[in-house]
């Protein structure tokens, strides 16, 4: 904190504001050109002669024409359905797995918490092959259950890792307590231990939420055909056209599909932050 | 879930099967494994099974669309190898890498120092500045598609307006700009990443040392280096770790600028894995992506190591 607030009036300018507003612009660049491009009328994005981050007449045609003439609200509910099923099934499980293992003692429950974490490093890429075998003798393709039943490969990894964090973090002698005054180890568990982690639940929840709408290759491969397609694939598989009327709609449907998110996030960056805090330095 | 009534005295009629069953429950170890059970039925049926089950179809020949197919042993292992696709997505997924991470190292730290600062509007700041990591990559990569496309990209729009470029820069046309153009994009949804994990480490650093140092005439550098670098050393290794995880095992982005061209010039592991399944190759496609495995638990054991001393 002390490394750039002793300086004062330009060279605090200097050595601050300046490379933070080249971050700044560096980093929402490409969300300012999305906005700009979604609003702009077909002739003006053809206009080659034209500066092309000025807006002179904005338009919603381009979100208009997604809404009518696309899938693109059928995608936004699957990719609700799914993120939001999966989110609370892997949730549920990763409660579970966090309590077991950052607060109960037993035989093998050191190996299982590097199993966990080991688990959360097998990326995607890793699995999709073999996992298509699975979701197809399971007759899952282009259903929900596909991705709800393959998303927890690393949500409940991811979870249950940043859960066992936040669990040690609590006191045990708040348990001892409640055991030594009669309560049974499921009460102490679930009247005293959960409350407390409500904000690591509600963290580890948003970075499911998170994750499960972004997640890309399940989705392209289990569930890419017809209407089922998912948000950011039905957009990459759909909306990328050989045209050059594509543009606008395209970076509409790329506003539109990163709202939820943003929302749920903003809504959040504190505990998120904090979640994160608890999982990377206990965990 | 049924949560058990508080006043246990009041149930005299329960039979004894469900009171030697909340006995049961009263043992660490069983309510442990009980707890472990569901998630772990789930992993094991999604990702370990799967996981076995890729390193069989890695030893066939099976193709798509066929039932019979046959043991190979190594045969897909030892084809990809001297497949000169598949060896320059080796050689590609390591620039991708190697070149990508020390940008996003240095410039995460620089932003993280910087968000650590108290000013007007930090908040809504910290959370604008990481939106390029938490939105969808396929969506934020369609702006990048535009920034790049070889026609309307405002960038060669701009530069020939200003008459600093004859003809429009094609971004994704030949390999080395297109593999330059992959590591920005990468670089760009990853600086927010390192910023936030080396925030929080930041947090921790006793800021009366930093006070201490500055009357003691330490220069900022000097107070990084002896003050803030020791307490964040192991969040940034952590951190760059995963990573470097994370940028080996990408897909989205490359799928979305390049599919991999041209001609196959910008592949990784995932996108050439997926383009080999695309033609039917089931067996090779496994192939391609196992081969990421040796490298990733590398780092991975590594990983472990630095996790486990911050425990």
């Amino acid at each position: 904190m002390a490394m750039v607030g002793s300086a004062t009036g330009a060279k605090r300018i200097l050595r601050f504001h300046v490379p933070l507003a080249f971050y700044a612009v560096f980093l929402l660049f490409p969300f300012l050109w999305m906005l700009i491009v979604s609003l702009k009328p077909d002739q003006e994005l053809l206009d080659t002669g034209q500066n092309p981050f000025l807006l002179a007449n904005a338009t919603f045609t381009h979100y208009r024409y997604l809404f009518a003439e696309t899938d693109i609200l059928r995608y936004a509910l699957n990719t609700a359905v799914v993120t939001v099923v999966a989110t609370v099934l892997s949730l549920t499980c990763s409660v579970l797995i966090g309590y077991a293992l950052g607060r109960l003692r037993f035989k093998g429950g050191y190996l299982l918490g590097v199993i966990i974490f080991l688990a959360y490093l097998v990326p995607p890429t890793v699995l999709f092959i073999p996992l298509a075998q699975v979701v197809a003798r399971f007759n899952l393709y282009n259903s929900y259950w596909a991705l709800i039943f393959t998303y927890p490969t690393f949500l409940i990894p991811f979870a249950s890792w940043l859960l066992m964090g936040y669990f040690r973090t609590i006191s045990r002698e708040l348990e001892d307590a409640a055991l030594v005054d009669g309560a049974s180890r499921w009460q102490a568990m679930w009247r005293i231990i959960l409350p407390l982690a409500i904000p690591g639940i509600l963290s580890a929840g948003i970075f499911c939420f998170t994750l499960g709408w972004n997640e890309f290759l399940y989705a392209l491969v289990f569930m890419g055909g017809g209407d089922m397609k998912t948000i950011p694939v039905g957009v990459v598989s759909d909306l990328i056209r050989a045209d050059v009327y594509q543009w606008g709609s395209l970076m509409a449907a790329g506003i539109l599909g990163s709202v939820p998110v943003a929302i749920a996030y903003s809504f959040f960056v504190d505990q998120y932050i904090s979640g994160l805090t608890a999982g990377s330095t206990k965990g | 879930m049924a949560v058990q009534p508080l006043p246990r005295t009041s149930v005299p009629d329960r039979s004894r099967a469900s009171s030697r069953f909340g006995a049961l429950l009263e043992r660490e170890w069983f309510l442990a494994y009980l707890f472990l059970l569901p998630g772990g039925l789930i992993l094991l049926l999604f990702m370990a099974y799967p996981f076995g089950l890729g390193i069989w179809l890695s030893m066939t020949d099976k193709l798509v669309g066929f039932s019979d197919y046959s043991f190979i042993r190594l045969e897909n292992y030892r084809w990809i190898y001297g497949d000169s696709i598949f060896r320059q997505t080796v050689v590609n997924t390591f620039i991708y890498g190697f070149v990508t991470v020390p940008f996003k190292l240095f410039l995460g730290l620089g932003l993280a120092l910087l968000l650590n600062e108290t000013f007007r509007f930090s908040r809504l700041l910290r959370a604008g500045l990481l939106l390029p990591w938490i939105v969808p990559t396929a969506l934020s990569s369609l702006a990048w598609l535009m920034l790049f496309d070889a026609v309307f990209s405002p960038f060669s729009l701009l530069g020939r307006q200003w008459g600093l470029l004859d003809s429009n820069i094609n971004f994704l046309g030949d390999a080395f700009s297109a593999r330059a153009s992959l590591c920005l994009a990468n670089i760009w949804r990853g600086i927010p990443f390192f910023a936030v994990s080396i925030l929080a480490g930041l947090q921790a650093v006793p800021s009366e040392l930093h006070e201490a140092a500055a009357l003691d005439g330490a220069s900022p550098w000097q107070r990084f280096q002896s003050v803030t670098l020791p307490v964040i050393r192991n969040i940034l290794l952590i951190t760059t770790l995963f990573s470097i995880i994370w940028t080996f095992a990408d897909f989205q982005l490359v799928y979305v600028l390049t599919k991999g061209g041209p001609v196959n010039l910008t592949h990784v592991f995932g996108t050439y894995s997926y383009q080999k399944m695309g033609a039917g190759y089931i067996g090779e496609a496994a192939t391609v992506s196992l081969y990421m495995f040796p490298i990733l638990a590398v780092l991975a054991a590594i990983l472990l190591r630095y996790v486990r001393r911050e425990d």
